[in-house]
């Protein structure tokens, strides 16, 4: 501490003393060295790979152009683009339509008790995909679906009426989990909307459907076009539905020939890298069309300072339909799936409901659960590694934020591309890339929870990014220049004014990414190693192996511990003053 | 033409309480009359208009169109604002910014029941954007308008459909001061040419004495006081009226004497603290009540030379500030500073003496709650 007050010192001493050193360059530098590091470099390997023929030990691997001629060269890969496409715009405009449906209800009806749903409709997300998936055989296969054989025995249909193992139950299933997504999106799209603009509709004698059709849906035409396109790419990357429901009956997208030719042996690398590059390539085009669309979405901005909630349409008695509408998705995305797989739970086989299985049941798969060989190991894996992840994508983000909106660093854009670049890959795709460069890279994390980590940090690292965004973009360039004007060194500034004003949305983001990492299964299945299983891994494996009843007990101890997880964060959030 | 009895419109609040936003408001406009409802802001006059509008759903009271009844609480009736034919004008206009100008304003014609032909619907259009003025901009893309255009087009999309009622929030108060003079002007003038039935709400005084057949006062979201923009603001009810509706002096004190006068209002004297005060009034004041007399700044008259008459006392100029077509003085009349407003050409300087002269028929006497 130095006496002298800094305004007695010379302006010329006093830059010179600080100049040689300055905390902000070594953070700086190291942020962008790690964000290249982790961005940039496995894409690289995942191109060169894709260039390479498979090595054995015998063999060496040499440039080759084989793996995109047996990749293209047939097709057999039209159709595997043809029938990811369908897959993806399927699953894309069904959960589109039911979440803008949803979506309008909530935002501008009086649908009675549409405030409970809205609360219920962060449920879905606690469910992962992969558990949501078995419910769904659970609930709708040919042989053993419970609505096909309450259909058999109510109405004697013989033939099974669902057959979730096609390409419609694909989009089903797909589209209704995804459909919460679109819910969110466009609920935000209707609340950003000025509510007079519709309410002039309809003083011009316009009823509810041109209203909706000629005014609210062709105002938030970008939001339409970018929540279908964020459906369409998150859809063209989704593993585990394909998985699950195509390979059985050989219907095959891009995602799970990658798995397939991974898991060949030999292993295809090569051929895995040469399709993920198509897919890579179909997610980087509508990713740059989002971002394209969202930087010029502001022609139809329409926000106005009023604050007051639009007018609710009355619906008179159609309410209570559009009440009924909630009440059978609700029952659709949460009750019947966790219901099924509950009831399983405590069975010794698999059987569906009846009065005789009533008399089997039974504890033991939970039992069978509890002594699984390193049970506490992957519980504790999934932990560390969804809270590890979370904090560290949170911190960098949140300097690579500052230094993007907050300084005039030149190339400054270039770091936020950068750090968003991970949000092409597909789960799948990074798994493989970071599989391949640490194969070839040996620095002995391979093998190990810290290969796992470091990818979770890269494909998570995109959402922490737009959580850190939105908080940075409302702190005024002021405060800090108020707090610099105080006498604050940079960090110090950092420290007690940026940190503290950004924590509700890096809480947020802490959450989210979170959440999203414990569920995360497509990135792990390439890297996990049998010290490095984590919880979605052992429900996959559960399934590889046939074992449902266990997987169900597994699956129902997660939901209700991620839903506790998510309480507890919320409970955080509320105490630490973040909204929604 | 336009009946509103007892209307009460409320809102749920955050804490589960009503916002009572209008409160037992009635009133009646005639047809082809400007009515304008004025208050300040948060008073309820969007409520009141939105509720005529069917925009909003009023807890209790009826309304009335042309003989038609479209709100009914007692009698359960609501039509849908869509079916109720009126035309409406927003405070943000509320253009839509995927339309072009032309679009914008067919669309009324192409939502309702009736059907119209592509020409009916052009020559329509054309017409009423001739009237406003925007004839020449037909193809433009709305959002490339000016602030006065976007004004006009909201206007022009209001009287398409040659609406039974025009209900205007506020259509100025988006306008910088010079075009909101001129616009006011046009909007008078097109109102009075079509003769159609308007309701107006603004919390511009000045903007209201302008435009209005009849002013509606509002205040914490009840009616104080209707009458023609002369009643409101030569004789306005209460303090809230006079002090809201242009600037006053309020000069408080009690009645000291009442000669009732056959024919017309009574003379009364009122002890003020700047003195004994003559003034007429039609209130029926006792003795000793307590009263608040309320002059507007240019009816205190200054003179150099004591003036004749009665209400004359000695003052000395305060403060002056200089308007351009007017000065405004504030003048110390023993323990009151009151405000003038006066002709440039009254040169008196700020410390000198001045004489001040009120007229009895130009101070009103309001009651003290
Ligand atoms: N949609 C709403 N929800 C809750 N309160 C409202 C709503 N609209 C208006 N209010 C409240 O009702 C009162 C009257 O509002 P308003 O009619 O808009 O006033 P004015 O148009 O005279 O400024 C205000 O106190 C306002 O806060
Ligand atoms: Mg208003």
């Amino acid at each position: 501490m130095t006496t002298s007050s800094p305004a007695l010192d010379a302006p010329v001493e006093a830059s010179e003393r600080r100049a040689p050193f300055d905390w902000k360059w070594i953070v700086l530098g190291l942020s962008v060295a790690f964000t290249v590091y982790i961005a940039v470099i496995p894409l690289g390997f995942l191109l060169w790979q894709s260039f390479r023929t498979p090595q054995t030990a015998a063999v060496d691997a040499v440039f080759t152009l084989e793996n995109y001629i047996t990749a293209y060269g047939t097709t057999e890969t039209l159709r595997l683009l043809w029938t990811s496409i369908q897959f993806a715009l399927g699953t894309a405009i069904f959960a589109f339509g039911i979440g803008t449906a949803l979506a309008w209800m909530n935002e501008r009806t009086n649908t009675p008790f549409k405030r409970v749903f809205f609360a219920l409709s962060i449920i879905p997300l606690v469910i992962p995909s992969i558990l949501f998936t078995v419910a769904w055989i659970f609930l709708a296969s040919p042989q053993i679906g419970i609505l096909n054989l309450v259909a058999a025995s109510w109405f004697g249909i013989e033939e099974p009426v669902l057959n979730i193992y096609s390409l419609a139950g694909m989009i089903w299933v797909d589209g209704l989990h995804y459909s919460p997504m679109a819910f969110l999106l466009m609920t935000a799209a209707f609340r950003a909307m000025d509510p007079s603009l519709e309410e002039s509709a309809t003083m011009s004698g316009a009823n509810i459907f041109q209203v909706a059709w000629r005014v609210t849906l062709r105002l938030t035409w970008p939001a339409v076009v970018a929540t279908v396109l964020i459906l369409f790419v998150r859809s063209i990357e989704a593993f585990e539905v394909p998985a699950l429901l195509g390979l059985p009956v050989g219907i095959q997208v891009f995602t799970s020939a990658i798995y397939q030719a991974v898991h060949r042996y030999p292993s295809q690398v090569g051929l895995a890298s040469s399709y993920a590059v198509a897919l890579l390539v179909i997610t980087t085009v509508g990713v740059f069309a989002v971002s394209r669309l969202s930087s010029q979405g502001s022609r139809y901005a329409t926000m106005t300072g009023k604050g007051f909630r639009p007018r609710q349409i009355d619906l008179g008695r159609w309410r209570w339909l559009t009440a009924g509408i909630f009440l059978v998705y609700f029952l659709l995305i949460v009750v019947l799936p966790f219901a099924v797989l509950l009831w399983s739970s405590f069975q010794r086989f698999y059987a569906v409901p009846s009065a005789e299985a009533l008399q089997n049941l039974t504890l033991d798969s939970y039992r069978f659960i509890l002594s699984y060989p390193n049970l506490g190991r992957t519980v504790l894996n999934s932990l560390f590694l969804s809270f590890s992840a979370a904090t560290i994508v949170m911190l960098v983000t949140a300097v690579i934020c500052w230094i993007v909106v907050k300084t005039k660093i030149r190339g400054r854009w270039l770091l936020d591309n950068v750090a968003s670049l991970p949000m092409v890959f597909p789960g799948l795709v990074l798994g493989l890339s970071i599989m391949i460069f640490y194969l070839n890279v040996d620095v002995g994390i391979y093998g190990t929870i810290w290969i796992m980590l470091l990818a979770y940090i890269t494909r998570f690292m995109p959402y922490g990014l737009r959580y850190s965004t939105t908080s940075m973009l409302q702190i005024h360039k002021e405060l800090e220049e108020s707090a610099a004007m105080s006498g604050a060194s940079w960090s110090t500034t950092f420290r007690r004014v940026i940190l503290p004003l950004l924590k509700p949305g890096l809480l947020a983001g802490w959450i989210y990414v979170m959440i999203v990492s414990i569920r995360e299964l497509s990135t792990s299945i390439l890297l996990y190693s049998p010290d490095t299983q984590v919880v979605s891994i052992v429900i996959w494996e559960l399934w590889e192996n046939g074992q449902y009843v266990e997987l169900s007990a597994l699956g129902v101890l997660f939901i209700i511990a991620l839903f506790m997880l998510v309480l507890a964060a919320q409970w955080l959030g509320k105490k630490y003053g973040v909204k929604e | 033409m336009l009946a509103v009895q007892n209307l009460s419109t409320e809102y749920p609040g955050d804490h589960g309480q009503a916002v009572k936003a209008a409160q037992d408001v009635t009133f009646g406009v005639e047809q082809g009359r400007l009515f304008t409802l004025l208050g300040p802001s948060g008073c309820g006059k969007t409520t009141t208009l939105r509720s005529i509008a069917g925009l909003e759903r009023p807890r209790a009271g009826e309304i009335s169109v042309g003989g038609t009844v479209v709100f009914s609480s007692s009698r359960n009736v609501f039509v849908a604002p869509n079916r109720r034919g009126f035309g409406m004008v927003f405070q943000s206009y509320a253009i839509w910014p995927h339309m072009n100008v032309f679009q914008n304003v067919a669309f009324p014609l192409e939502v309702g029941d009736r059907r119209y032909s592509r020409g009916q619907i052009k020559e329509s259009v054309m017409r009423v954007l001739a009237a406003v003025q925007l004839d020449h901009l037909a193809d433009r893309d709305a959002t490339k308008l000016s602030g006065g255009q976007q004004q006009r087009l909201a206007l022009a999309r209001a009287l398409v459909r040659e609406p039974a009622l025009l209900l205007l929030d506020e259509p100025l108060s988006n306008l910088d001061a010079k075009l909101r003079e001129r616009m006011r002007f046009e909007l008078k003038r097109l109102q009075r040419e079509l003769r159609i039935t308007t309701v107006y709400v603004t919390h511009d005084q000045s903007e209201a004495l302008a435009l209005s057949h009849q002013i509606a006062v509002m205040n914490e979201g009840r009616v104080v006081q209707i009458g023609s923009p002369r009643d409101v603001y030569e004789r306005p009810a209460n303090q809230f009226v006079a002090d809201f509706v242009g600037n006053t002096n309020f000069v408080d004190g009690h009645v000291i004497a009442v000669t009732p006068v056959d024919g017309a209002d009574a003379m009364c004297v009122v002890r003020t603290e700047i003195g004994d005060v003559h003034v007429t009034s039609s209130l029926p004041l006792k003795t000793d009540e307590r009263v608040s007399i309320s002059v507007r700044p240019e009816d205190v008259e200054l003179v150099e030379v004591r003036p004749e008459g009665r209400n004359v006392w000695e003052g000395r100029v305060d403060q002056k500030v200089f308007l351009g077509e007017a000065v405004d003085f504030q003048v110390k009349v023993g323990p009151r500073t009151l405000l003038s407003r006066r002709h440039p050409t009254l040169r008196t300087k700020v410390g000198e003496s001045i004489f001040v002269q009120l007229h009895a028929d130009k101070c009103v006497v309001l009651t003290v709650a």
